[in-house]
């Protein structure tokens, strides 16, 4: 395999792109700049770091240092998921909820796909687990975050119809049944929308960098498939539960809805 | 006059700023009143299980926490004055709309407005609707949240008689209103929510 190595300096003019974005921001008055610039020193420092840490986790290839690895990106995961929600739920609910929903789906179906499909020696090797955990967790995570989002706005919006058929004697699962559906749809979409455009509309990301690095397409295809696979089941798994833990949350044993249980963040 | 078994019992019922305690009994209606904000939605919802409160409350000597708060909500039935829809047409809404045709019409609307759109609904309408798909359910106590506060003289009329008949049926009924003429004319007894407390007009 042989590709072309970039070194820190290769990537200066394509920075340009994203000055090019402020600079439009700036002209049109559209106040992203700062966001903007903000996003893209995390997204450097970031990756510059965690090329930095994988390259110590692989040489280590050490279940303990892959599994503090792995519970530390659950954890950035988890706070990602309270951070994005308009109206999270009150005390340690949202980052609780996010964290064992994110930790429960993605480590079930990454350790699903390391002992079945790859079976690396060690099973936990790193240079397997974490880039396949990394990309499990961030589509869960997404998942998660929306499908909460759109259940807690959904509950207050549709207050009324849910507390009507409260009123008229329909249990809490059935009450709130429209806005759970919803919320695992609006969960869902983007894994499959991304699904349906792949490979006609886009290329993932992971395959294209298979293939600059010198995989046959053919082969990074096949682990794009996996990987595919692999993210609707966490993704599915993550927000049904975590939807699912959000409407028990958010009604009580009487059957009462309980939107005292939600912190109002209307500036978000 | 009235035996002392009373169809529904509140003892000490507190909920935020409201404590109220009495008694209700079968085929009676009382009138609830008292300014804007002073607790009257807050003590039927209570009532009705749909917020937590402190306090007793029992249906012909039953608690509400003895049986599942479904069921509880199925017997003592709160009706807002603003319901809510959750489906597309009005026939979505109701578990047997062939049984509530009758109610339908004697509130004079067409046995056709099974397939309305819920959003091209009047207020009045939904109020209506509203009222017949919880007095459909057959609830031994109704607890009525300004039941005709969007609607015209001759709607209310009409619902003012349809309730009447259920109270002459034994239905309890508890009904909050403005309007202290409508007040007089529904209800046997009157009581004010005043600073928290519910206290009984003199007749």
């Amino acid at each position: 395999m042989t590709y072309i190595r970039l070194e820190y300096g290769d990537l200066l003019l394509p920075a340009l792109l994203v000055v090019m974005n402020g600079v439009c921001s700036i002209a049109l008055q559209l106040r992203l700049e700062r966001q903007l610039a903000i996003a893209t020193v995390r997204m450097v420092v970031q990756l510059a770091l965690v090329g930095y840490v994988l390259t110590f986790l692989f040489a280590a290839a050490s279940p303990l240092w892959t599994a503090l690895a792995a519970i530390v990106m659950v954890l950035f995961a988890s706070q990602e998921i309270g951070v994005r929600q308009k109206r999270p739920l009150r005390g340690g609910w949202s980052y609780g909820l996010g964290a064992a929903c994110t930790l429960m789906a993605s480590a079930t179906v990454t350790t699903f796909a390391l002992l079945t499909q790859l079976r690396p020696d060690p099973w936990y090797n790193p240079r397997y687990a974490l880039p396949l955990l990394g990309m499990i967790l961030g589509n869960t995570m997404t998942g998660i975050s929306l499908g909460l989002d759109v259940l807690t706005n959904g509950l207050v919006r549709d207050r009324a119809a849910v507390e009507a058929r409260l009123a008229l004697g329909d249990d809490r699962y059935h009450a709130l049944l429209p806005v759970t559906r919803d919320a695992l749809r609006s969960g869902l979409m983007p894994t499959i929308n991304s699904m349906a455009a792949m490979g006609l509309v886009s290329l993932p990301g992971m395959m294209t960098g298979q293939i600059l690095a010198g995989v046959e397409p053919i082969d990074a295809v096949k682990y794009q498939l996996l990987v595919m696979f692999l993210i609707v089941g966490g993704t599915g798994l993550g927000t049904l539960v975590a939807v699912v833990g959000g409407a028990y949350r958010l009604t009580d044993h009487r059957h009462r809805l309980r939107l005292d249980r939600l912190v109002a963040r209307p500036d978000t | 006059m009235h035996c002392d078994n009373a169809l529904l019992e509140v003892r000490s019922l507190v909920r935020l700023h409201v404590d109220a305690s009495f008694k209700l009994h079968r085929g009676e209606c009382i009138a609830l009143q008292g300014a804007s904000g002073s607790g009257k939605t807050l003590l039927l919802r209570a009532i009705a299980d749909l917020d937590p409160s402190e306090g007793t409350v029992t249906l012909d000597g039953a608690t509400r926490e003895s049986m599942p708060a479904p069921a509880w909500r199925r017997l003592v039935t709160f009706v807002t004055s603003e319901p809510g829809w959750w489906a597309d047409t009005v026939r979505q809404h109701f578990a047997a709309w062939e049984e509530a045709v009758p109610l339908v019409e004697e509130l004079g609307l067409p046995s056709s407005s099974a397939e309305w759109n819920i959003q091209r609904l009047s207020t009045g309408e939904r109020q209506r609707l509203g009222l017949v798909r919880a007095l459909a359910l057959g609830s031994p106590v109704l607890l009525l949240d300004e039941p005709t506060s969007g609607l015209d003289a001759g709607a209310t009329a009409a619902v003012e008689a349809m309730i009447a008949k259920r109270v002459k049926a034994g239905t309890g009924v508890i009904w909050v209103t403005h309007d202290a003429d409508q007040a007089r004319r529904v209800a046997s007894r009157r009581f004010i929510i005043k600073d928290g407390r519910m206290t009984e007009e003199p007749a």
